[in-house]
């Protein structure tokens, strides 16, 4: 057997077995939605997720300083009074615009709150998907020491 | 084998908050070294949330979050005080790491 096949099937036999031990879903380590986290500017990032022009709402709200020192560590978050399925966190200048992204089934509230990295001074912005359309806010953040450490 | 996540989940008005802090150097593999190559990616790429084996919330990573990632979220009429809720990670090379925490 050569080698790259006996390192599939190793590799798989582990995914197996530490799926069936409970350690890690299957489902959950082929779900990352690499598409979206590699596209790079906000348009290719919302067509990634099925969107098109997200309508401004005011029913969106994203939290983030006016002023981030560190841009390696910003604090961002965001929610929504819409019935959200989905939201996500993008930084419209970073290399690849998509932060992260939060799937909320029936019980999890649309409030989500995590640390960014920034490159520079840019827009952050939200995205919340409700009743198959997407939404968005938008907030400028000035930083004074970018983040991503190049 | 990578440190424990520190996680409250504390129950007010029937939402549980829950906080977790993980241990991640989320390379975004942009990065170079002391002799300019470059550092590989490597960051958390989805987390979930978890009582009783159903996943309540779900965070997709990208490199952008932050080292040592913090998350907060909120769930309502899903979980309750006394819940065991386990929180799972698994990264970009396939590690994973759980931890678990009652809801206070």
């Amino acid at each position: 057997m050569n080698l790259q096949r006996r390192n599939l099937m190793q590799m798989t036999a582990l995914v197996g077995l530490m799926a069936s031990a409970g350690l890690m879903t299957e489902a959950e380590a082929a779900q990352w939605d690499k598409a979206a986290f590699e596209a790079k500017s906000v348009d290719d990032v919302v067509k990634a997720l099925g969107g098109s022009a997200p309508t401004v709402s005011d029913k969106v709200t994203l939290r983030a300083p006016d002023i981030a020192e560190n841009g390696a560590v910003v604090p961002v978050g965001v929610e929504s009074s819409l019935n959200a399925t989905q939201m996500a966190i993008l930084v419209e200048k970073n290399p690849s615009a998509l932060a992260a992204m939060f799937i909320l089934p029936a019980g999890a509230e649309a409030w989500a709150s995590t640390r960014v990295k920034m490159g520079k001074s840019s827009n952050v912005i939200a995205l919340v998907k409700s009743d198959g359309k997407w939404f968005m806010a938008s907030k400028e953040v000035k930083v004074t020491l970018g983040g991503c450490g190049g | 084998m990578s440190s424990p996540m520190r996680i409250r989940a504390t129950e007010k008005d029937g939402v549980v908050d829950v906080k977790v802090l993980m241990r991640h150097l989320m390379e975004t593999g942009l990065r170079k070294d002391k002799d300019g190559k470059p550092i590989p990616a490597w960051f958390i790429t989805v987390l979930d949330a978890k009582v009783n084996s159903k996943v309540l919330f779900t965070a997709e990573f990208g490199p952008a979050v932050s080292k040592d990632p913090f998350l907060n979220f909120k769930l309502k009429g899903s979980a309750k005080k006394g819940d065991t809720l386990e929180v799972s990670w698994v990264d970009n090379k396939g590690e994973t790491n759980s931890s678990t925490v009652e809801v206070k």
